[in-house]
C-alpha cells in the first residue's frame, strides 16, 4: 500500500469529496488546518451531483471514481442524497464501485467534553458488502415478508483478516467477534467460525466472542472495558452509533471505508441544512476521519499533530462551537487548531 | 382499594422453571420472600431436561405441564443448546408474542443516567428469530427474516393498548425501513395504521442506529418503545444497562392466555452461579408483575416496596451495583424489610 499517487512536488494526492451543506466549510477547515501542519497532500476537488451520472443512479460522475481508484484515499464530508426514486446513496455506490468491504470507527472519550461515559476507547470493524444491506426482499404473499441476509466464508474472512492486522498495527491487545449465533446459527456461526480461523493466526491477540445484545448492554454500562469489536453489517451499524452516543455523537466520530484498492475516509454526520453557510459547524469528525487517513497512508506524525492539537484545543475549550457549548466558530476553531500546530513546530 | 370477586381467596397455581446459570439463585429468592409475605401462590416445579437426554416424550410431557397454568415464572434459559428446549420454544408452545422490559431508574442503584422509566414492547414470535438458513453454495449462507402483517398489527396493537391502560404519553417505533424497505416498512405500516385509533398517544418513528445513540445521549427522551424481534433484543439490553443491568430491570412476555415472567434481559450470568452473588431484583420485580397479573396487589405493593427500601438503604447489595454480598443475604434483607 506504499504505492500512493504523487505529484511532481512530491506530494500526495487525495481525491476530495467536500459535500453538501456544512461539507464546504469543514473541508475548508481541514485544508487550512492540514496545511498548517505540513501535510504533503494536494487535494484533487471533485463535485457530487444532484441528478444521476449513469444508468444506475450514481452521483458521482466516472473521472471521480477514477480519481479515487487512481489516487487510492478519498477524504469526504457529509452528502444529500436526492429524494426520489433513481438515485442510488453516494456511500452505496462508493461501496459497491470500490469494494470498500470494512468500515472502521474509532470512538475516543475527547477531554473538555462534558459527557456521561468517561475513557472509552474503541474501535468497531463493521463488515460492509453483505449482511442484510444486500436489499434482498421480496413478498411472499400480500402481508408476509421476507428479507434475506447474506453471508459467505469469503467475505468473512476478508473482514476477520482485517480487523486483526488492524490490531497488530495499532497497538490494540483485544478483538470482540459480537453475533447472535444462538439464533442465526449457520450465518453468524460461519463468522465466527472465520473469526476463529484468523485468530490461530495472531496469537497475541486476546480473541472473545459476545452476543450482539450482551455486548451492547456492556457498552451501555461499562465501556471502558472493551476494546476493539468486529462483526457483520446491520450489528456493525447498531453497534457503532452506540459507541458514537457514548462519546458524545457523531459530531466527534471518524470513520474510514477501507477497500483493497481504495480507502474513503468520511465525517458521518449529516449535511446539517440549518447551520450550512453560518460558520457554525464543528469540523471535528472531518478532521478525525482525516488524521485516520493520515495513519492510513503511514503519515503517522501529521496525524498525531493534528490529532494532539484538536484534543488540546477542545479540552481547553478554545473557540469551541456551539454545539458543543462553545461560543466560537468554524473559522475561530481552525486558528485555535492551528495555532497549537505552529506553536508544536 | 382492590376488590376481589368472591371466591378468589383460593391460592394461584403458578408454574415454574428455574432456568440455568442465576436461575435456581433467583427463583429460590422469589420463593423465600413468597413464603414469608404468606402470598398465596403455590409453585409447582417445572424441571429442566438436558439435551442429551433428550426424548420426544419428556419433551412434551413438559410442554404438557407448562399449559396447565396460564403463568409462568422463569429463570433465564441460555443460548447455547445444552437443553432440549429454549425461550424461543415456549413462547411458540404457548403463543406468546409480547415481549415487555420495564427499565427504570432505581434509587439506591447508582447509575450514570438518572430519571428513566421505559416500558419496550417487542415482537417476540418472528423477524431473524424464525430461524430459516441454508446454504446456498459452499460458503455462503442466507439467513432468512419474516415479518407478517397480521403479527405486526397485533403486537402494534398491543402496545397501544398498553399506552391507554399505563397513562402512557409516547410510542417511538424502531426500525430500519431504509435498507429493509419491505419487512421493516410493513412493521411500520401496522403500527401507523394502529397509532390512527390512538389520537391521544404521540407517535414517532426511529431508525435504529439513531436509537441506539440517543439512548447512550438522552435515554429520558423514551417512553414506551416498540419493535421488532431483534432490535428488541438488543435495545431491551441497552435499556437493562443504563439503569444497572441484567440484574435490575424486570421483563415479562405476553400473548392471549398465557404469561412468562422473567428477567427483562435474559441472559443467565453463568459465572455468578458459581459465586452465588446474582442480583435477584429482576427477578423479584418480575414476580411483583405476576402478582398484579394474577389479582394479587397487596403482595404486589408489599414485596415492591421491601425491594426499593432495601436497595435504598444500600446496607446489603450484590457486586453488579457496587456491593460484596450474596444473593441469600439480599432476599434475607429484604424478608426483614417486609414489615
Ligand atoms: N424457530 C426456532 N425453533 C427452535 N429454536 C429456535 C427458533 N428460533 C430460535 N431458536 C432458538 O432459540 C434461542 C433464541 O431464543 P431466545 O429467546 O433464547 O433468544 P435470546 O437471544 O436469548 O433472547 P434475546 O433475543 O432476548 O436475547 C436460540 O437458542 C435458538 O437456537
Ligand atoms: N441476576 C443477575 N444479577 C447480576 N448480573 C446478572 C444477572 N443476570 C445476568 N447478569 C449479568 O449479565 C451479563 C450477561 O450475561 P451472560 O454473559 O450470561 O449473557 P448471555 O450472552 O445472554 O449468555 P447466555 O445466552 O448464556 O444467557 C453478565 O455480566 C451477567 O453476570
Ligand atoms: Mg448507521
Ligand atoms: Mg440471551
Amino acid at each position: 500500500n506504499k504505492d500512493f499517487m504523487k505529484d511532481e512536488q512530491g506530494n500526495y494526492l487525495v481525491t476530495l469529496l467536500k459535500g453538501h451543506g456544512i461539507g464546504p466549510e469543514i473541508s475548508r477547515s481541514v485544508k487550512q488546518i492540514f496545511q498548517a501542519a505540513g501535510v504533503p497532500i494536494t487535494w484533487e476537488e471533485h463535485e457530487v451531483y444532484s441528478r444521476a451520472m449513469n444508468k444506475e443512479g450514481d452521483l458521482l460522475s466516472s473521472e471521480t471514481i477514477n480519481s479515487i481508484r487512481r489516487n487510492k484515499v478519498a477524504l469526504k464530508g457529509p452528502f444529500m442524497t436526492p429524494i426520489g426514486k433513481g438515485f442510488r446513496s453516494l456511500n452505496v455506490t462508493l461501496r459497491k464501485k470500490l469494494q470498500l468491504y470494512a468500515n472502521v470507527r474509532p470512538c475516543r472519550t475527547i477531554k473538555g467534553i462534558d459527557n456521561i461515559y468517561d475513557n472509552v476507547d474503541l474501535v468497531t470493524i463493521r463488515e460492509n458488502t453483505e449482511g442484510e444491506y444486500m436489499g434482498l426482499e421480496h413478498r411472499v404473499v400480500p402481508g408476509v415478508s421476507e428479507s434475506i441476509k447474506i453471508i459467505s466464508r469469503r467475505a468473512c474472512l476478508k473482514i476477520a483478516r482485517y480487523a486483526f492486522e488492524y490490531a497488530i498495527r495499532n497497538n490494540r491487545k483485544r478483538i470482540i467477534g459480537v453475533h447472535k449465533a444462538g439464533v442465526m446459527k449457520k450465518g453468524d456461526g460461519l463468522f465466527l467460525e472465520c473469526l476463529r480461523e484468523i485468530n490461530e493466526e495472531y496469537p497475541t491477540i486476546q480473541y472473545s466472542e459476545k452476543q450482539v445484545d450482551t455486548m451492547c448492554m456492556k457498552l451501555a454500562m461499562n465501556p471502558q472495558d472493551c476494546d476493539m469489536m468486529v462483526m457483520p453489517n446491520l450489528y456493525g451499524d447498531i453497534v457503532s452509533d452506540l459507541c458514537a452516543g457514548l462519546i458524545g455523537g457523531l459530531g466527534l466520530t471518524a470513520s474510514g471505508n477501507i477497500g483493497a484498492e481504495a480507502a474513503v475516509f468520511e465525517a458521518v454526520h449529516g449535511t446539517a441544512p440549518d447551520i450550512a453557510g453560518k460558520n457554525l459547524a464543528n469540523p471535528t469528525a472531518l478532521l478525525l476521519s482525516g488524521c485516520m487517513m493520515l495513519d492510513h497512508m503511514e503519515l503517522y506524525d501529521h496525524g498525531n499533530t493534528i490529532r494532539n492539537a484538536i484534543y488540546n484545543t477542545i479540552e481547553e475549550r478554545d473557540n469551541l462551537t456551539r454545539d458543543l457549548k462553545g461560543a466560537g466558530s468554524t473559522t475561530l476553531f481552525t486558528e485555535a487548531v492551528i495555532k497549537r500546530i505552529e506553536n508544536k513546530t | 382499594t382492590f376488590l376481589q370477586r368472591p371466591g378468589e381467596g383460593n391460592v394461584k397455581r403458578v408454574s415454574l422453571i428455574d432456568g440455568e446459570g442465576v436461575g435456581p439463585y433467583l427463583t429460590d429468592s422469589v420463593q423465600e420472600i413468597f413464603q414469608a409475605a404468606q402470598v398465596p401462590v403455590r409453585f409447582e416445579n417445572i424441571p429442566m431436561v438436558e439435551a442429551k437426554e433428550m426424548s420426544i416424550n419428556i419433551e412434551k410431557q413438559t410442554l404438557d405441564k407448562l399449559h396447565q397454568n396460564d403463568v409462568i415464572l422463569k429463570g433465564p434459559i441460555s443460548n447455547d443448546d445444552t437443553l432440549m428446549w429454549n425461550n424461543h420454544e415456549i413462547s411458540k408452545a404457548l403463543e406468546i408474542y409480547a415481549y415487555i422490559v420495564h427499565a427504570f431508574t432505581i434509587p439506591g442503584v447508582n447509575t450514570r443516567h438518572k430519571d428513566i422509566d421505559i416500558v419496550l414492547i417487542r415482537e417476540n414470535s418472528e423477524g431473524e428469530y424464525a430461524s430459516i438458513e441454508h446454504e446456498l453454495l459452499p460458503g455462503v449462507i442466507e439467513s432468512i427474516k419474516v415479518i407478517t402483517r397480521e403479527s405486526s398489527l397485533r403486537i402494534a396493537e398491543y402496545a397501544f393498548e398498553y399506552a391507554l391502560l399505563s397513562n402512557r404519553k409516547k410510542i417511538t417505533v424502531v426500525h430500519k425501513a431504509n435498507i429493509m424497505k419491505l419487512c421493516d416498512g410493513e412493521f411500520l405500516e401496522a403500527a401507523r395504521e394502529i397509532s390512527i385509533r390512538y389520537p391521544t398517544i404521540l407517535y414517532e418513528e426511529m431508525i435504529v442506529d439513531a436509537t441506539c445513540m440517543n439512548l447512550a445521549t438522552n435515554p429520558q427522551a423514551f417512553d414506551i418503545m416498540l419493535l421488532p424481534n431483534l432490535y428488541g433484543s438488543i435495545i431491551g439490553s441497552i435499556i437493562a444497562g443504563i439503569v444497572g443491568g441484567a440484574g435490575i430491570a424486570p421483563g415479562a412476555n405476553i400473548g392471549r392466555k398465557y404469561a412468562v415472567f422473567e428477567q427483562g434481559a435474559r441472559h443467565s450470568g453463568k459465572e455468578l452461579a458459581f459465586t452465588g452473588q446474582a442480583n435477584p431484583t429482576a427477578f423479584i420485580l418480575s414476580a411483583v408483575m405476576m402478582l398484579r397479573h394474577l389479582g394479587l396487589p397487596f403482595f404486589a405493593e408489599q414485596i415492591q416496596n421491601s425491594v426499593f427500601k432495601t436497595l435504598e438503604e444500600q446496607k446489603i447489595r450484590t457486586p453488579d451495583i457496587g456491593g460484596n454480598h450474596h444473593t441469600a443475604d439480599f432476599t434475607r434483607r429484604i424478608i426483614e424489610n417486609l414489615d
